[in-house]
């Protein structure tokens, strides 16, 4: 009998685990590795150099321009998409007729979820090629072909959002206009994954709020909120990860992928930019090291900061 | 910090100060008091259709602009009616633009791929869940420590492991489907193993005794037992992977470059990332517009249909 558990679990871990070791596990392993050479990918030279790659690292101008931008994507993104998630949500939950508690809703709620909920079962580079065209600098993209037409602007002074590497507020034009990009997809999956939450929460404890003579608003921000906790720092935590993967827009949207003049550079694409178009994998390979650290570093705080105990209902 | 981010676009002024104490057989009364209420509900519906508009209006500006000809689309690039449905981008699209082969291998691909990630994974995931033995953990969390890393960092290594297999053996050599299910379901198995691990060990062992007296075997008890039990769990998951795998776009971009010569392998996003560089040089506006819908279309269509389930998928997704 033992012995046909052993073939069994064998037998089943088998396949599973070969694959994920080969493409997944092994990558990582060859990548620590190769960050401490001077690989340059194409050939068979690669000399052990130590830490030297890491040490080049940290006076790189790039990295330290990436590092920045990521951090502003790792704000800004969970901020505002959580923050007009769970103003849509508000909305959406709050309203409705009062003669029941709380979580209601308002009439055409069911609609309102369908439609927000668009942006997530589309591709990002379906998003991302879609936007390029709104985006466009001349009077056939979306945005300024509207804003034309009404006066905002003048047709010989369009709006060059992914050309534009001018700060605003510190932060290069473009950036913005990825982040724009990043909470319009977000958005509506994060309201609808508040909006369960509202519903999940018991009804007889808004009862019992409308009992004590609580406006619904009140019962929103005292009740509602609170309880919303666990769900919001999860949430979080995922839109970090999303804020890091900024990737694909970076790619398919700016010129000469991190462009204008590297003024949207993130760390995805620094490692791009050195692998595969200055061949210095080995370097590459080092910024993916640090990169991967500096995830993991980021995951363990947050969850860290996020950690407290689980109200049971 | 929620309650700084609503305050300023909440409509807090007009109901800030509720009938006072209400008795709870006041509520359900009607009409009275209740201006507030409709202000809020006016205003809710403002802006929630303002976000809607702001969703759909980029969407249906897409599927328009498909059906003009190019002329229109640079001349009125905002008119939301075409003066005459141009089908024909579609079928230039289809056929020039190669979206109808990439279509055909994104199938292909997800086919297996998704089939492969859900058996594999959830055969994984069941073991890991509900069988002791040495090395358990070390494996569990060998496929957890996945889901943190990322796939920058295994992308040079990747390439040239797969360039060198090529080699040695052509069926798992770049540009190749069989090589690209493999990898997705590779990539794909940290998260399944992990939603599914959690899930297995909700289900109740009195059945699995049960069989197990009856006199089922292990593997026996895993497909007609366990894996019927947690259907659940793998509707959600497979609703995550099929949309996951079909929106890949950095690994195939990676891995499925044709040399010249070569057949064109390869995937939809790669096909409308070509399709959106080269567009730049032919300004073939109508066709690009008419490949994104294509690509957004089926998606679209199979969540309206399903989208009970592939809101619940996917956020349960996040939620374990």
């Amino acid at each position: 009998m033992r012995h046909g558990v052993a073939r069994f679990v064998t037998g089943f871990l088998a396949l599973p685990l070969g694959l994920y070791l080969f493409y997944v596990v092994w990558p990582f392993l060859q990548a620590a590795g190769y960050s401490l050479t001077d690989w340059g990918g194409y050939s068979d030279r690669q000399q052990f150099v130590g830490l030297e790659n890491y040490i080049r690292l940290f006076s790189d101008e790039l990295i330290r321009k990436a590092f920045w931008h990521n951090v502003f994507f790792l704000v800004t993104v969970p901020l505002f998409t959580i923050a007009l998630a769970l103003f849509l949500a508000f909305l959406l939950n709050v309203g409705g007729r009062e003669d029941r508690a709380g979580v209601r809703g308002v009439f055409g709620s069911g609609l309102y979820k369908v439609i927000f909920f668009f942006p997530q079962v589309l591709s990002l580079v379906v998003i991302a090629v879609m936007w390029q065209q709104i985006y466009r600098a001349d009077g056939q993209g979306l945005i300024n072909g509207v804003l034309m037409k009404i006066g905002l602007i003048n047709s010989d002074d369009p709006i060059t959002f992914m050309y534009d590497p001018e700060p605003f507020l510190g932060v290069p034009a473009v950036l913005w206009w990825l982040l724009l990009i990043a909470v319009w997809s977000g958005a509506g999956f994060y309201m609808v994954l508040f909006s369960a939450a509202m519903q999940s929460i018991p009804k007889d404890i808004f009862e019992a709020a409308i009992l004590d003579g609580a406006s619904r608003f009140h019962t929103f921000f005292r009740i509602t909120l609170p309880l919303l906790r666990d769900t919001v720092s999860v949430a979080w935590v995922y839109l970090g990860f999303i804020a890091l993967d900024m990737f694909a827009l970076v790619y398919i949207m700016t010129p000469s992928q991190g462009g204008p003049n590297h003024a949207s550079e993130i760390f995805a694409s620094v490692i791009n930019f050195n692998a595969f178009q200055k061949g210095q994998f080995g370097y590459a390979c080092a910024i993916a090291v640090a990169l991967a650290i500096f995830t993991i570093l980021l995951a363990a705080l947050q969850l860290r900061i996020t950690r407290r105990e689980r109200i049971e209902y | 910090m929620s309650t700084v981010t609503h305050t300023p676009g909440g409509p807090a002024g007009p109901d800030q100060a509720p009938p006072a104490r209400r008795t709870p057989g006041q509520r359900t009364g009607g009409g009275g008091g209740r201006t507030g209420a409709r202000i809020f509900n006016g205003f809710s519906h403002l802006f929630l259709a303002v976000w809607g508009v702001m969703v759909v209006y980029p969407l249906l500006w897409v599927v328009m602009s498909a059906l003009k000809t190019d002329a229109e689309v640079i001349r009125k690039p905002l008119s939301l009616l075409p003066e005459r449905l141009q089908w024909d981008n579609f079928a230039r699209a289809w056929t020039e633009g190669h979206i109808g082969s990439f279509f055909l291998n994104t199938v292909l691909v997800l086919t297996g791929s998704v089939f492969l990630t859900m058996l594999l994974g959830s055969m994984a995931a069941y073991v890991l869940a509900r069988y002791e033995f040495p090395g358990n953990r070390l494996i569990y969390y060998t496929f957890l420590s996945g889901l943190t890393l990322p796939i920058y960092l295994a992308a040079v290594p990747l390439f040239k492991g797969v360039y060198n297999i090529g080699f040695a053996f052509p069926p798992l050599g770049p540009n190749k489907h069989l090589m690209l299910i493999l990898v997705y379901v590779a990539w794909s198995l940290a998260f399944t193993v992990f939603f599914m691990h959690s899930f297995f060990r909700t289900l109740p062992t009195a059945i699995a005794e049960a069989a197990m007296v009856d006199g089922a075997s292990h593997s026996r008890l895993f497909f007609s037992v366990m894996l019927p039990m947690a259907k659940p769990g793998l509707i959600s998951i497979g609703i995550f992977n099929v949309l996951g795998q079909w929106n890949q776009w950095y690994l195939p971009t990676l891995l499925m470059q044709s040399v010249a010569g070569e057949p064109k392998n390869q995937v939809i996003s790669q096909g409308l990332i070509e399709l959106s560089v080269n567009q730049g040089y032919r300004s073939d506006w109508s066709g690009l517009f008419a490949g994104v819908t294509m690509a957004m279309l089926p998606v679209l269509v199979v969540y309206i249909v399903f989208q009970r389930q592939v809101q619940s998928g996917l956020t349960a997704g996040v939620g374990k």
